[in-house]
């Protein structure tokens, strides 16, 4: 099981919990198990392809996973996802 | 100036109709929040322009004093807070012998070197200051890469709100001592800029602290218009034919688009087309890479490897918005190797008598790679923005052409001399006689 750090702004989604326990050996399947137990985060974070849309960054443990492997990024037992805002800017 | 001094006959509350979704244009009340909780994109603030399109004319800007309040119908504020810097109104100065070394004809400089804390960053964060104060956040934060933490710590001074300014950890300490100078907080984090960035998202979720860049955003956003508001009325309430500014996280590049797209709305300006060019740093140019393969999808710089610290953010928020600009308006984004940008320093230095940081050297040399790609012709009337100042970041003038000792005639460091005539004339004639 990861953990997946949820945004106040998804926390609707997931009946107010900060953190969701999911399993899954990818980002991929991560996240489709995170949207399956809450299915309205669907419309939040997924593109109509099924990928995060593109105002989504996911970090696997604080790393981006564009710098990993993507979607495919291997997940293993105790590590963190957190889903936030594409929002940068100094 | 003060809030009695202006003239603002609409309803503040009433041309500020709320926050929209650039995305899917979903409306929000305003507040301290920037995400669409329905599809994740950036909140911006919405106005009605009809409303101020009645009330705005040039003969009340005209009337008020200086700085960016003069165009506060178009601010995203009730009304100019009673608190805070002098911030705008800056120089816009004909370049004429800057022109001809970056081969363009007509070349004007927004001097941005000389605003309250040297930077541009004082515009966006004195609207995100005055949001700060009205939501009644315990603290004024930030995420920088170096500008906007001294605008931060300045203006939280100014309103008397404590800072927390995060940076990476490896800034330029003129930079860092800047901001410590007006009593902030400064919170050195062990990664780049973007780390910073991820690990502010997070804070600010959890602190509910007034990030200016963050959960402020679509206040702080909105501040860089000003520029092109200044811009328009120092040419005397026209467009120029290119504007050339740096690009970082793209939010102020594509503001002053707006801008300018404003006052041609509401008829202040004749609207003519504008060709907007971007300068970035080659050693963190993902906007540029984007633009040169014809794509607006955006791949992320992991780690930045250039002088250009101001702009070395990797995975930029808007980076997709300025490269549409870039191709929708006719012009480019520009990747600049860090010596062009410290020769570019030098020469603006030494031909204007502006001395620009980093960002502003990487600016004039867009200048110059556009005009070489044709995106600036013969004729054109070019302004380019100088964001900040060279004293934030004094070892970039000398990067790859350390200072020499100065011989008469000469730029440059003169050897010490004894405080006698005769020890002067003998370094003036050329002997050696004179050093100490």
């Amino acid at each position: 099981m990861s953990t997946v750090r949820i945004p106040p702004t998804l926390r609707t989604s997931t009946g107010g919990a900060k953190t969701v326990e999911v399993p899954g050996g990818t980002v991929r399947e991560v996240v489709a198990g995170l949207v399956a137990a809450h299915p309205s985060l669907g419309a939040q974070i997924l593109a109509p392809d099924g990928e995060l849309n593109r105002f989504v960054n996911a970090f696997l443990n604080d790393t981006d996973v564009r710098h990993l492997q993507a979607l495919d990024t291997p997940v293993g037992d105790g590590d963190t996802l957190v889903l936030l805002p594409a929002m940068a800017g100094g | 100036m003060t809030t009695e001094t202006l003239d603002t006959p609409t309803t503040p509350a009433a041309r500020i109709t709320g926050m929209r979704c650039r995305n899917c244009g979903r409306t929000e009340p305003i507040g301290l929040s920037y995400v669409c909780p329905n599809c994740f994109g950036p909140l911006e603030v919405a106005y009605d322009y009809d409303l101020i399109r009645r009330t705005l004319t040039r003969e009340v800007v005209e009337r008020r004093g200086p700085g960016i309040w003069r165009f506060a119908e178009l601010l995203p504020v009730d009304a100019p807070p009673k608190r805070g810097l002098a911030v705008g109104s800056t120089p816009l100065t004909l370049a004429d012998r800057l022109a001809p070394s970056l081969g363009v004809d007509r070349l004007w400089i927004k001097d941005d070197t000389r605003n309250p804390s040297l930077s541009f960053k004082d515009r966006a964060v004195a609207i995100a200051a005055a949001r700060a104060v009205e939501f009644g956040v315990e603290a004024l934060c930030c995420a920088s890469t170096g500008n906007l933490a001294g605008a931060t710590a300045a203006a939280a001074a100014a309103i008397g709100l404590p800072a927390y300014v995060f940076i990476p950890a490896d800034l330029e300490p003129a930079k860092v001592d800047h901001a410590l100078a007006y009593g902030a907080t400064v919170v050195p984090i062990a990664g780049t800029y973007d780390d910073v960035n991820r690990l502010c998202l997070e804070v600010a979720d959890e602190t509910g602290w007034g990030f200016v860049n963050i959960n402020l955003r679509p206040f702080y956003a909105e501040g860089s218009k000003t520029l092109a508001y200044e811009i328009a009325e120092s040419l005397g309430w026209r467009s120029p034919d290119v504007v050339v500014a740096p690009v970082a996280s793209g939010a102020m590049f594509t503001r002053v688009a707006r801008g300018f797209e404003e006052l041609a709305d509401l008829g202040l300006i004749e609207r003519r087309p504008i060709r907007f060019v971007g300068a970035q740093a080659a050693g963190c140019s993902p906007v540029a890479t984007a633009f040169a393969a014809g794509t607006d999808v955006i791949e992320p710089v992991r780690e930045p490897d250039t002088i250009v610290r101001s702009l070395a953010i990797g995975n930029p928020a808007d980076g997709r918005y300025a490269v549409e600009l870039a191709r929708d308006s006719g012009g480019s984004i520009e990747a600049i190797e860090d010596a062009k940008t410290a020769a570019a320093i030098r020469e603006v230095a030494r031909l204007e008598g502006i001395y620009p940081e980093t960002a502003g050297g990487v600016t004039l040399g867009a200048v110059a790679a556009a005009r070489r790609r044709g995106v600036i012709g013969d004729g054109d009337e070019v302004v380019a923005l100088l964001t900040g100042n060279g004293l934030k970041t004094p070892d970039a003038r000398t990067f790859g052409r350390a200072d020499g000792v100065a011989r008469p005639g000469e730029p440059g460091l003169a050897p010490v001399i004894r405080p006698s005539l005769s020890a002067f004339e003998a370094w003036l004639d050329g002997s050696a006689g004179g050093a100490a």
